[in-house]
């Protein structure tokens, strides 16, 4: 189980490439990538700020993952967010698990970013023609959360 | 009790300050009793948490509600609602 803060790009296939490489009874690789837009909320957006709070946020993102493998067949997985100044078109998250199965690989994939969502402390600052501001959280995100919160009649 | 409190994001910026050491009196025990205590100070600590929204907090680096009590030498931590990834 891997937790990478980084400033750096990373490069999607070598990172599947190595998770899945020294076990061969992983039969299923789900992966999530989440990208810089150019527009958010109707606003233009040029560049992007990702600030987090170092320590909590690897001890937030390793919470996470201990509650995928509490509930699904995880192998492998990995989480790696970057922070810094990004611009639209880079990738910002990665999530990759790895499982037996489809099914498991799918659910704790989603459930992963579901929870990094609300409970990773990232904020991204944005930047454009029309001035720059902190992005709002959205209510969207608490609901993704709490439907698994029901899914599973789990709380932590 | 000696607490380091941390500020991120818009609360960072609506205190001025990252982080500041306080030495808090015996009736600060939890964290919402921090919060009412520093936003008792005054400016700019009043303003900031009156304006920015939904303030979420953090003790020793997890997640803490209001009624999580405080112990000599913790790190609370206070900022608006994540948005990453």
């Amino acid at each position: 189980m891997t937790v990478r803060i980084q400033t750096e790009v990373f490069d999607v296939g070598a990172e599947l490439k190595a998770l899945h490489a020294a076990n061969p009874k992983i039969g299923a690789i789900a992966s999530f990538v989440g990208l810089a837009r150019d527009v958010n909320d109707g606003q233009s957006v040029e560049t992007l700020r990702l600030e987090h709070y170092p320590g909590m946020t690897e001890r937030a993102l390793e919470d996470i993952i201990r509650q995928a493998q509490a509930r699904w067949d995880v192998m492998q997985a990995l989480i790696i967010h970057r922070v810094g100044l990004l611009a639209p078109l880079d990738p910002i998250v990665l999530v990759v698990v790895c499982s037996m199965h489809r099914h498991d690989a799918f659910d704790a994939c989603r459930f992963l970013i579901d929870y990094l969502k609300t409970d990773a402390p990232f904020w991204k600052h944005e930047a454009g023609p029309g001035g720059a501001h902190w992005v709002d959280a959205r209510a969207s995100d608490d609901v993704a959360r709490a439907a698994w919160v029901r899914a599973t009649g789990k709380q932590e | 009790m000696k607490l380091q409190v941390l500020y991120f994001a818009r609360l960072r910026d609506a205190v001025g300050r990252s982080s500041e050491t306080i030495d808090a009196p015996p009736e600060v025990a939890s964290v919402g009793q921090l919060r009412a205590w520093l936003a008792g100070r005054g400016s700019p600590w009043q303003e900031a948490f009156e304006q920015v929204r939904g303030v979420r907090s953090a003790v020793d680096q997890v997640m803490a509600d209001d009624q999580a009590p405080l112990r000599d030498g913790a790190e609370v931590a206070f900022f608006p609602p994540v948005t990453g990834g």
